[in-house]
This record gives structure tokens, sequence and C-alpha cells, in this order.
């Protein structure tokens, strides 16, 4: 899922002290899963602002919503009605739910509440790490499962580096050193061998590298 | 402002809170009457919103009464009470009001004089602090447009 | 012979090479370039130039090499793939060995957040293997990474690095392998303190022939003082020094710890003479570059070859 933090609330704060009313739009997908923008977040948020510009003197009034999906403009058309009865938008959704609402309402300011982060699993309760970052030509099946792109700080193809300690990357403690992960996980599978191939540069066209990127499927589009 | 008056929400746990506070009454304690007791399945229910509309809708101080750390009936629930106090906490300072008009207790079942005397401690420093700030920008408001 | 290296002649001669390290100075100051360099005169064969080391902004390795080239030293260009992608690096080379610059060493480099610019974009778009396959290609077949021709391709003498105290130990022959494969000429190991170990992990070299290979240097750094090794002990990634090795540098009274440090330096080239498959020592004397002439003359490496 893509993985979001809010943003702190200075910030938020300060992006909607010029208005007297915003519309505060959650997203029922990634942002909810990961308990950074969902319908619980938008409560709270709307609550916290709203006690905020009490102890100012000022009313700001808040109109919550929570669409199924930020970033279909199917779900973003839901919100037309609202909108124009609104100063801005406040998004919590992440950086593709905002641009989905502010390339639909074209006159209407749109402001971001959370910090779009990276694409991830959940580890356990509360805990999100990243695991992908949508190089455009995956590698898993080389590479035991554990991606050297998104998990090694230096994004080695033919890691470990010499700062690999302990199974721990040398920038930190907390963070796993992936080559170990995948050559344990080679070691597990019986295909150590395999590790000595050498794997050539990468062609980074398909990544972000390649300017932005776009799917068109001929059988969906319409 | 004449005298001060807090008005105090205590989510209080069935298990133990709840059941202390009666405890407290049958034993003839004393406890200010500020205290207004919601009953909670576990505190583990409580979730940051209900202290945010709580303080929304006026009350000057919200605390969590749940069980002693170890004895959840549900086993963790208190844990995790303790955590979004934290978190509302947080929220609360990060607006501009204070954080410590949340707090989290925790008591077992049998704590009557537990119940009564932290009921009398969270009151004072409720009092100390003063009113929700909504309140005050209200006043405010009603006078300037008595004037 | 591949290159025109003075290294490569070294080495292929079959004598031991001697090598050093010059870290370019934080500022424009060609002057302390000279300096360092001057020190290893007539006691090295070549000296590395560190490229941005430890991720702090330095002099660019290759204006610093130019310096010492024209000083009549021979430089080995140190190249990390952290600050720059496969265009800026090939650019790089060909520059460089235009000045007649024919040896480097192709490495990862450290992580931006060790250095003075955390905030720094992190670049590795070749990784150290890839890089040396890329300076192959360019020497051998006359072509940019890319596939297209170069006119004039640069003859470099491709060196790396290896650690054999890095983890997992077990995979540290198999990564050498990997250089080896990948086409490097020579290796500049990590910082030898434990022995034992890196004996342990040249038999393995040995044992997959890959010292037929491949010219293996041992890293040499002689210790200033007791608290420059607990430093080492447990500061530094992937550094293995051993509890008697810092035992044997608290034993000594403070003033005496630098002479016991080179002494160290002098035993561990000693012993490591013997070991198969060692074909030489890259002395790293960090910010102590005076001390590199006393530790080989004493460890009777002098006079260094004419070749």
């Amino acid at each position: 899922m893509i993985t979001a933090e809010q943003k702190p609330m200075e910030e938020i704060i300060a992006s909607v002290a010029p208005f007297n009313s915003i519309l505060l739009v959650g997203c029922n997908e990634c942002v909810t899963v990961c308990a950074a923008g969902g319908r619980k977040e938008v409560g709270l948020l709307a609550s916290a602002l709203q006690l905020h510009f009490f102890k100012q003197g000022k009313t700001l009034d808040i109109k919550e919503i929570t669409l199924e999906r930020q970033c279909d403009p199917e779900y973003v058309e839901e919100l037309v009605n609202s909108v124009d009865r609104v100063d801005a938008v406040l998004s919590m959704a992440c950086g593709c739910g905002v641009q989905t609402i502010a390339a639909r309402y074209k006159e209407k300011l749109v402001f971001p509440a959370v910090n779009t982060k990276f694409m991830g699993a959940s580890e356990r309760q509360g805990v999100w790490s990243e695991r992908c970052q949508g190089c455009g030509d995956c590698v898993l099946g080389i590479t035991g499962g554990v991606c050297p792109i998104a998990r090694c700080s230096k994004r080695l193809m033919n890691g470990p580096c010499g700062g690999s300690t302990r199974g721990k990357c040398e920038i930190s403690q907390d963070v796993d050193c992936a080559w170990q992960l995948i050559w344990d996980r080679m070691k597990a599978l019986g295909i150590e061998k395999r590790y000595e191939e050498v794997m050539e540069a990468k062609d980074w066209r398909t990544s972000r590298d390649g300017g932005p990127r776009k799917i068109v499927r001929e059988d969906l589009a319409s | 402002m004449e005298k001060f008056e807090p008005e105090i929400v205590a989510l209080c746990c069935h298990y133990c809170a709840y059941t202390a506070a009666d405890m407290a009454g049958s034993k003839r304690l004393c406890y200010p009457p500020n205290v207004k007791i919601i009953r909670v399945p576990c505190t583990g229910k409580v979730d940051a919103i209900h202290i945010m509309k709580a303080l929304q809708k006026g009350a000057d101080g919200v605390y969590v009464a749940g069980c002693l750390e170890g004895d959840c009936h549900f086993k963790n629930g208190n844990i995790r009470a303790k955590h979004r106090v934290k978190y509302v906490q947080k929220i609360l300072n990060d607006i501009g009001w204070s954080g410590e008009r949340v707090d989290m207790i925790t008591m077992s079942a049998g704590m009557g004089e537990r119940f009564a005397q932290t009921a009398a401690e969270f009151t004072e420093k409720i009092r100390q602090l003063g009113p929700n700030p909504i309140k005050l920008a209200v006043d405010q408001k009603s006078s300037a447009v008595g004037e | 012979m591949k290159t025109e290296s003075r290294l490569e002649k070294i080495l292929s001669s079959g004598k031991l090479a001697v090598t050093s390290e010059c870290g370019p100075p934080r500022g424009a100051l060609p002057e302390k370039v000279k300096e360092k360099a001057e020190m290893l005169r007539g006691c090295v064969d070549a000296v590395n130039v560190t490229d941005n080391q430890t991720a702090m902004v330095r002099m660019s390795s290759w204006a610093a090499s130019v310096i010492i080239k024209q000083m009549g030293l021979d430089p080995v260009l140190q190249m990390v793939c952290r600050d720059r992608n496969r265009l800026a690096m090939q650019s790089d080379i060909i520059g460089a060995y235009s000045f007649g610059i024919n040896t480097m060493l192709c490495l990862s480099g450290d992580h931006p957040k060790f250095g003075d610019h955390p905030m720094a974009a992190n670049v590795y778009d070749l990784d150290s293997v890839q890089l040396i396959q890329t300076v192959k290609k360019m020497r051998d077949e006359g072509k940019f990474q890319g596939g297209a021709d170069i006119a004039g391709p640069p003859k470099m003498f491709i060196g790396a690095a290896a650690n054999p105290f890095a983890d997992p130990f077990e995979l540290r022959v198999m990564r050498l392998a990997k250089k080896v494969k990948a086409g490097v000429d020579f290796i500049q190991t990590q910082c030898i303190y434990n022995l034992d170990k890196f004996e342990k992990w040249m038999e393995g070299v040995c044992e997959r022939g890959l010292d037929e290979k491949v010219h293996i240097l041992a890293g040499i750094t002689p210790m200033k003082t007791a608290a420059m090794a607990r430093y080492m002990k447990n500061k530094v990634p992937g550094m293995d020094v051993p509890d008697d090795v810092v035992k044997r540098m608290e034993g000594v009274p403070k003033e005496k710890q630098a002479e016991e440090g080179v002494k160290i330096a002098v035993e561990s080239i000693e012993r490591l003479k013997t070991v198969k498959g060692v074909h030489g020592f890259h002395i790293m004397a960090i910010e102590w570059e005076q001390k590199v002439p006393e530790i080989v003359e004493r460890a009777g490496l002098l006079p260094r070859p004419e070749v």
C-alpha cells in the first residue's frame, strides 16, 4: 500500500488559517489502513482544528467526508456539491488523491494534510516499512523475494557493501541489511549459486528516471 | 469569572474504576461532584475521538480510568488506552491547548479510596489550569456582542 | 599488459606492490595535495586519491589526481557510485585518462548520512561491480556502457575494494569472485587487524583460484592511539579490531602508543608477506601520511622497484 503520515499540526493549521470553511476529505484506501487519512483520522483532525480555532475565537466550519478512493475521478465526483460551499479543500489522501481533486476542481485550493511516504507493507500493528520503489522492472524473482532497490540503502544490485554488520545496515541499527536478507533467503531456497551471477547495470528508464510513467490498457481504455 | 467549577469527564472501565467508584460510594467517601462518570466495557474501547469530542462539547478535563497494568480484563485494553491518551495529549499540545487536560489513571476494583483521591486531585489540577478555552472564547464573544 | 599503469607493471613482475592514500583537502588548496603526496614519493608505487571520503565534500579525486600526476607520481583515481550517474562517471574517467591517469579504484562509497551533506540525493545509478564492468568495457571493447564507440578509449588498470570482515563472512569470498568476474585487476582490502580472520578469507580466495586472477593488496592502517583503536572497534561499520589489539595499544603509556601502532603495522606486514595470494600492501595512514615512509622501510619494502 501507499503509506502516509500526518503533516505537523502547525503546517496544517497554517494552510487552513485564512479560510472560514473547508472540506476535509479522507480516503478509504491505503491511508485508512496506515491510519493516516481514513474516516477516523478525518474526525480527529477536524476536531483538533476546531479546538484550535475555537481558542483563537474563530469558528472554522469543517465539512468531513471520506471517499471510497480519492485517486479515482468517479469517486472524486461525489464532492461536486460540497466543494462549492467551502473556501478550500484539505485532503488526507496520498499525493495521488490530492492531485485528482485538484485536477477535477480547478478553481478550488487544495491542501495536503499528510506527507506521502512510500510503498510499504505492515510489519506489525502500527509499523510500516518500505518494500517497493516501483522501478518498473521487478527483480524479486532473482533476489529471493527481497528487493535490493527498495531495501538496500545504496540500492546495490550486487551487494552487500562492506558496511553490513550482524545483519544490519551501516546507516542504522534499525535497518536490516537487504543483502543479508537476500542471502539468507537464497540459502533457504538452495539457490546460493545464483548470487555469483553479476546483475547488470539497471535500465532506469522503466523507473522515474524515464520521466512520468503511464499505463494504458487498450482493452480497458475507452 | 466567579468561582470556576470544572466539569470533568471520567471514562471508567466497568471492571475496575467503575466498581471502585461504587466502592467509594458505599464507603461514603467524598469526591468532587464535578466528575461525571461514563462507564465503558474496557478502556481499550475509548478512542482518541471520544476524548476530543468531550473537550469540544465543553468538558474542562477528561480522564480515562482503567485497570492496573497487567490486570486488564481484556489483556491489554488499558495499555492501548494509555497510548491513545498520550496521542491526544500530543495533539492538544500541538494545537496550542494543554495536554494536561487529559490523563490516564489506573486502579483496581477494590481501590475506592484511590478513586476518590484521584477524582479530587484531577479536579484540582483542572481548576488550576482554568476553564476549557472554548468556554473562554464563547464568553469573550458574547461579552463583545454585549458591548 | 592491459595498461600503462605502473602498478600493473610491478604486480605483473611478481614483486610486492605498495600503495598509500592521500585524502584531498576541503578547499581549493593544491599545495596541501602536493604536501601530502610529496611525503609518499619514493616509498610507494601509487597513491590512492579518495573521492569525497566519508561523504564529505573535498577537492575532486580527479583534480587532485592530476596534481599528483603532474608531480611525477602515480595516482589511483578513486571513484564512488554515490555522487554521480553513469554519464558523469564515464566522462570523468575519460577526462582523467586524458591527463595520463591510468589506474582507478571502483567503490560503492559511504552513505551520505555519514557526511556533511546528509540531505544530498543518493545516486547509485551503478554499483561498484557494475562500475568495474563499465570501466572494463571502456578499456577492452572501446565502448561506453550505453554501447556507443569511444574515440580513444581510456586504458584503466581496474581496482576495487574488498572487506573480508563485513557480514555475512561466507559471502565475502563470493563477492570477490563476483568482482573478478566483472573484470577487476587488483583489490585493496579493508584495514586488517584480525589477521587470523584475514588469513581464513585468503584461504577461501586461494581455494577458488581467485589469487591467480586478481592481485590482492592487504590494507594496513597504523593506529595512533588506544582511543583510535577503540573507536575503530566500536564505531566504524565493517571494521574488525580484536580485543588483544586494543589491549596492546592500551598497555603502553600514551606517548608510546603511536610507536606501538607503527610496530603493529610493521609486524602485520611481515606476517602477511608470507600469506599466499597477498601481492602487496595498501597503507592507509589517515592524516598521518608522514609515517608511511618509516613503515615501508621498517617492513623491508624499500627501495621500491624501478619498472
